[in-house]
């Protein structure tokens, strides 16, 4: 059922492949579109059939048995809300693309194989399986960004990206080599080395092999100081590239601390997690700060990327500190961290939409060159007003859920941090109202290039149905957390106990 | 099954609204919405239900309707209903959207008050904070308005950090399930994070000192939308979260005497505040702050019922304040007392009688409401400290000072030059605030009423003649000096707490802001491109010393075995003769060797 789920894109694509690119856009975007959905349904099925504990829908075949390497996929509540995640936002982004113009038979192949690789990393139990998808989404991404990017900057950018997260995937498979070799028989496997955990008294070699693994991490999160990479990346790629890299290739920088991470390393982990911690608040605070004085809309919101991807560090972090009667609190702290990628996935991908939108009526990602947009396009101000505040932790949004539950679990841990982190919701809010009462409210103003077609029409149909179901699916989260919780605590449970032991 | 009904009925038709923008009908669905909600208010006023569902791990979303909550469940819907049928007058408030976010701020100011645990209570927080925002910048083409929301929005915000961290210490300090009713008793220091946290949050939500200015701007927004949340509920709601938990402040030791103290502050200087103002927006949201003052003290000196009752009363008497200030402003085109606004009250004497009754239940005097629930908070106020009760005093003599000053400017004669005659007002937004005026009139006898309201202690005899005289001086001494009252700048400016709040902390971190992303671009973001550079720089000298040195090197080995080779060669000359020279010679050196060898051992 997974290895459906995940190379359903890929046969897609194949069989795109034949045929003449002439063909016109709607037929790639089209056959894209009823994949997501189909892939979509599958991950209904395999969700109802999920487990209390353990994986659910494993698949395991020999791969390369002589090295502990195997093909062996399985979700739990950690992985299947972000699978739900990949395929939302990849359904998401196919709609949105529905008039692609632009080569759409190259972009589109591309952004199957990409959902492909993207769906896989979160199913994969295996190191090397999870390091090849890994390095996959890098390949793909640059592609995406090189050839449907701005120019000769893109192509810059996308240089930027590749070699700063191809090194730090370099450092992530040192870390997965390390942590073979330390098992009695040398094994990839991650729930062979979660159960025995050749790793428990700590010590250099556990620690050496945490910096590894949480640089190559730390890069793709992306956190301060690593973080440099992003918002070129961001400004160069085309709309559905900005949504997809910070929806979901951001998320497999958290979801490898969730996965490896904590559970393989629970000694260094709990030795280090002041250090994470530490990480995190810099990078929220950083992020917000940096974002704020930010005057090109599509850069802010990659810097909000940083931001809100500290509070899952924070969160993971105070998840380590381990004490007596920390059970309660340590659960909320994880959980919150794994809602917030859930939320951020769809918050963000909607902001990037929107930003995308905005750019192909205007031509210009600078906020001051916009004013007075809710008079002539409320839709899009209303959407662009409901992302903001979405983004910026309004309750009634998902967001709001993640991060209270993130610094209530770890106020107790690390009540300073907490504390500093917590003005980052402030920042953000700052942030954000600037941006959308300089955008949305005054004089009606776009800019007036050579170039730029006069009329400027409102958000048409596939953006608004690409756009509005990823903001009422963060509504909804928002308004009824229960329906993921019930999914994610458990499983959050069982990963403070692997962490704690 | 009451409480879902409650809060989702304004919650959900607001969302429908909002989503739907009907081009017409938004009026009456949205008065429909309201007086339903009304209607279910009442009756869960009556039955007092208790509700519960599960939220996050271990820690629900509870509701209840209780003596306290019930008196708020009535009131909210009840100056919404009003506040919408006065808004129907207006062209321009005639939209779903205003509707839309006038429910949607009910059902969360609904879910405010009637919230046992804490994540509910932030999440309906926070979402009336937002739809404040909304509704102070509703006209779109207003950047001032905008700004102003802005502001709202950022300095209220700045306080409800304070509920992020006491949601953490209340889980710390032992409460796991976050119910409100256990922050008193939380263990060591975490009570007083958690009750530092709260505090903060309910005084910016309050606009009290040092946080009033944001109201200054809010009154940017439409006055339907300042009767409803900048008076009557969502400003009065940190005064009813600390009623609430009068209990814990007391429990925190130096919170009661903290909260009551910036209470009756707030109450004196925004009074005086108000008495400069020339804007009667200004002018009321201004009292607004003092009154909520009132509401702040009660708090701080466990007057719980004395605080409830003010709130009640205020919210009547200033609703209709805002409201025909609203309408004034729409059929006159001013807010200036001095300018437009002279005579409007005998332009409009029915509006302007019911302004008249408002105002002076606002100045205090007897017997109209404000006097009764005013005292009440005093009485209670004089138990903890008679410094307090004096000081409430000099500000109710303030508060008859500045609604004195308003009464003689819209009683004036009216200037015969400018518009043509009194434009007609609106029927139904008429009588609205004449119903509004009598219940502001008559709100005082609820103290004689049910529990929740029945002040404890009661006022004295003496306090209640004392400060009914209080009031009716100050009402004479303003009407008299009305037009020749000195206005130093610094209190017209709302004592410049925004341009100090802008120079002190927007300005410094906007600054560091724009340092640290120079740093982030031109520094950090150039360690990549600057370690590739090196790295290159490093493989052409690698190439460029280090490979010629190991190419000489490797050269200089294989030379050197040439060498050694050639030599090697030159005594294999194949001559015997030779070959034996060579061995003698050979012969006679090891010889040597082992004659040295010995005679040294």
């Amino acid at each position: 059922m997974l290895s459906l789920i995940v190379f359903l894109p890929a046969l897609v694509a194949a069989a795109l492949s034949v045929l003449p690119a002439r063909l016109g856009p709607s037929v790639f975007t089209g056959a894209w579109t009823a994949t997501g959905l189909v892939q979509l349904a599958l991950v209904g099925a395999v969700w109802a059939d999920l487990p209390a504990t353990g994986y659910g829908a494993v698949e395991r075949r020999e791969w390369i048995p002589s090295a502990g390497i195997s093909y062996h996929l399985g979700v739990d509540g950690l992985s299947l809300p972000l699978l739900a995640l990949t395929v939302v936002l990849f359904t998401a982004t196919a709609l949105y693309s529905w008039r692609q113009s632009d080569r759409p038979k190259d972009f589109v192949l591309l952004f199957l194989l990409l959902q492909t690789v993207s769906g896989g990393l979160f199913v994969s139990l295996d190191l090397i399986l999870f390091f090849l998808f890994f390095d996959l989404s890098i390949v793909f991404m640059y592609f995406v960004i090189a050839g449907w990017g701005t120019g000769a900057p893109a192509r810059e950018a996308a240089l930027t990206f590749f070699l700063y997260t191809f090194l730090g995937s370099l450092a992530l498979l040192v870390g997965f080599i390390l942590l073979a070799l330390a098992a009695d028989t040398p094994t990839f496997d991650i729930p062979t080395l979660a159960a025995r955990n050749p790793l428990a008294g700590g010590g250099t070699y556990a620690a050496l092999t945490l910096l590894a693994i949480g640089v190559g991490l730390g890069v793709k999160t992306p956190v301060f100081p690593l973080h440099t990479w992003l918002p070129p990346a961001h400004t160069e790629a085309p709309a559905a590239g900005s949504a997809i890299l910070a929806g979901i290739l951001l998320k497999m920088g958290t979801y490898g601390f969730v996965r490896i991470a904590m559970p393989l390393l629970p000694a260094s982990w709990r030795q280090f997690a002041l250090a994470f911690v530490i990480v995190g608040v810099l990078s929220v605070i950083w992020g917000a700060l940096v974002a704020l004085a930010q005057e090109d809309l599509k850069r802010m919101i990659a810097y909000t990327s940083v931001n809100h991807m500290g509070y899952v560090l924070l969160g993971l972090g105070a998840a380590g500190m381990v004490s007596a009667d920390s059970e309660h609190a340590r659960e909320l702290a994880t959980t919150g961290a794994v809602y917030q990628m859930v939320s951020h996935g769809l918050i963000t991908a909607a902001l990037f939409l929107l930003a995308g939108a905005l750019h192909d009526r205007g031509h210009s990602y600078a906020i001051s060159a916009y004013g007075g947009l809710a008079t002539r396009i409320p839709r899009f101000a209303a959407l662009f007003a409901v992302a903001a505040f979405a983004s910026l932790g309004l309750p009634g949004f998902s967001g709001f859920i993640a991060e209270f539950q993130i610094f209530a679990g770890a106020l107790d841990a690390v009540p300073l941090s907490t504390v500093i982190a917590v003005t980052g919701v402030l920042l953000t809010a700052a942030l954000f109202l600037r941006a959308t009462s300089r955008m949305l409210t005054g004089r009606f103003r776009v800019p007036d290039t050579p170039g730029t077609p006069r009329p400027f029409p409102d958000l048409r149909a596939p953006e608004l149905l690409a756009i509005g179901p990823l903001l009422l699916l963060a509504t909804l989260l928002g308004l009824l957390p229960r329906l993921v919780l019930d999914v994610i605590e458990p499983a959050a449970r069982t990963l403070n106990d692997l962490v704690a032991r | 099954m009451l409480i879902p009904l409650l809060l989702g009925l304004p919650l959900f038709s607001g969302t429908m609204l909002l989503l739907g923008r009907p081009a017409r009908g938004a009026v009456v669905a949205g008065t429909l919405a309201a007086a339903g909600t009304l209607g279910v208010a009442v009756a869960a006023a009556v039955e007092r239900p208790v509700d519960r569902v599960p939220l996050l791990a271990g820690i629900p979303a509870g509701f209840a309707v209780d003596g306290l909550s019930g008196v708020l469940v009535i009131l909210v819907p009840a100056v919404l209903l009003a506040s919408l049928l006065v808004s129907a007058a207006e062209p321009d408030l005639r939209t779903g959207r205003f509707h839309a976010l006038m429910l949607i701020f009910a059902g969360a100011m609904l879910a405010t008050v009637t919230s046992t645990t804490l994540p509910p209570l932030l999440m309906a927080w926070e979402v009336m904070g937002a739809t404040s925002w909304a509704l102070i910048s509703y006209q779109l083409d207003d950047p001032r308005a905008a700004r102003a929301g802005t502001v709202a929005f950022l300095t209220t915000r700045t306080a409800d950090l304070g509920l992020y961290v006491a949601g953490g210490a209340v889980l710390a300090g032992s409460a796991g399930t976050m119910a409100l009713a256990d922050v008193a008793t939380l263990d060591g220091g975490w009570l007083h994070v958690a009750i530092g946290g709260i505090v903060l949050a309910t005084l910016g939500k309050s606009a009290q000192l040092p946080f009033s200015f944001w109201l200054s701007g809010a009154m940017r927004g439409p006055s339907p939308v300042s009767a409803l949340l900048h008076s009557a509920t969502m400003v009065a709601a940190g005064g009813y979260l600390l009623l609430r938990l009068a209990p814990a402040l007391d429990a925190a030791g130096w919170a009661a005497p903290l909260v009551a103290w910036v209470g009756v502050a707030t109450a004196l200087l925004m009074g005086l505040v108000a008495v400069v103002q020339d804007d009667l927006k200004q002018l009321l949201a201004a009292s607004t702050c003092a009154q909520i003052g009132f509401i702040v003290l009660a708090a701080g000196t466990a007057g719980t019922q004395a605080g409830l009752l003010h709130m009640v009363a205020h919210a009547a008497a200033k609703s209709v304040l805002f409201l025909v200030a609203g309408l004034w402003l729409a059929a006159l085109g001013s807010r200036s007392l001095s300018g437009g606004l002279r005579g409007a009250a005998r332009r409009h004497p029915i509006v302007g009688t019911a302004f008249t009754a408002a105002a002076l239940s606002l100045a205090g005097l007897a017997p109209l409401s404000l006097w009764v629930s005013k005292d009440a908070v005093l009485a209670a106020a004089a138990t903890t400290s008679s410094g307090l009760y004096v000081a409430g005093l000099v500000a109710a003599l303030v508060a008859a000072l500045y609604s004195g000053r308003a009464l003689w400017h819209v009683w004036q004669p009216a200037p015969t030059t400018g518009t043509a005659g009194p434009t007609r007002l609106a029927r139904s937004a008429t009588a609205v605030n004449v119903v509004l005026a009598v219940a502001a009139m008559g709100a005082g006898l609820l103290a004689l009423g049910p529990e929740p309201l029945r002040p404890q202690p009661p006022p004295h005899a003496g306090e209640l003649v004392v400060s009914a005289a209080l009031a009716l001086a100050g009402v004479l001494l303003a009407w008299r000096y009305a037009d020749r009252m000195p206005d130093p700048a610094a209190l017209e400016g709302w004592l410049r707490l925004e341009p100090a709040a802008r120079r002190w902390v927007a300005r410094p971190v906007l600054r560091l802001a724009a340092l640290l992303a120079r740093f982030d671009e031109r520094g950090l973001a150039r360690v990549p491109e600057r370690t590739g550079r090196a790295a290159l720089a490093l493989a052409r000298r690698t190439d460029g010393v280090g490979e010629r040195a190991l190419d000489r090197a490797v050269g200089g080995v294989t030379g050197g075995a040439q060498a050694l080779g050639r030599a090697a060669r030159r005594p294999q000359t194949g001559r015997l003769h030779q070959y034996y020279a060579q061995a003698s010679v050979v012969f006679a050196l090891l010889g040597a060797l082992a004659v040295l060898l010995i005679a040294v051992r």
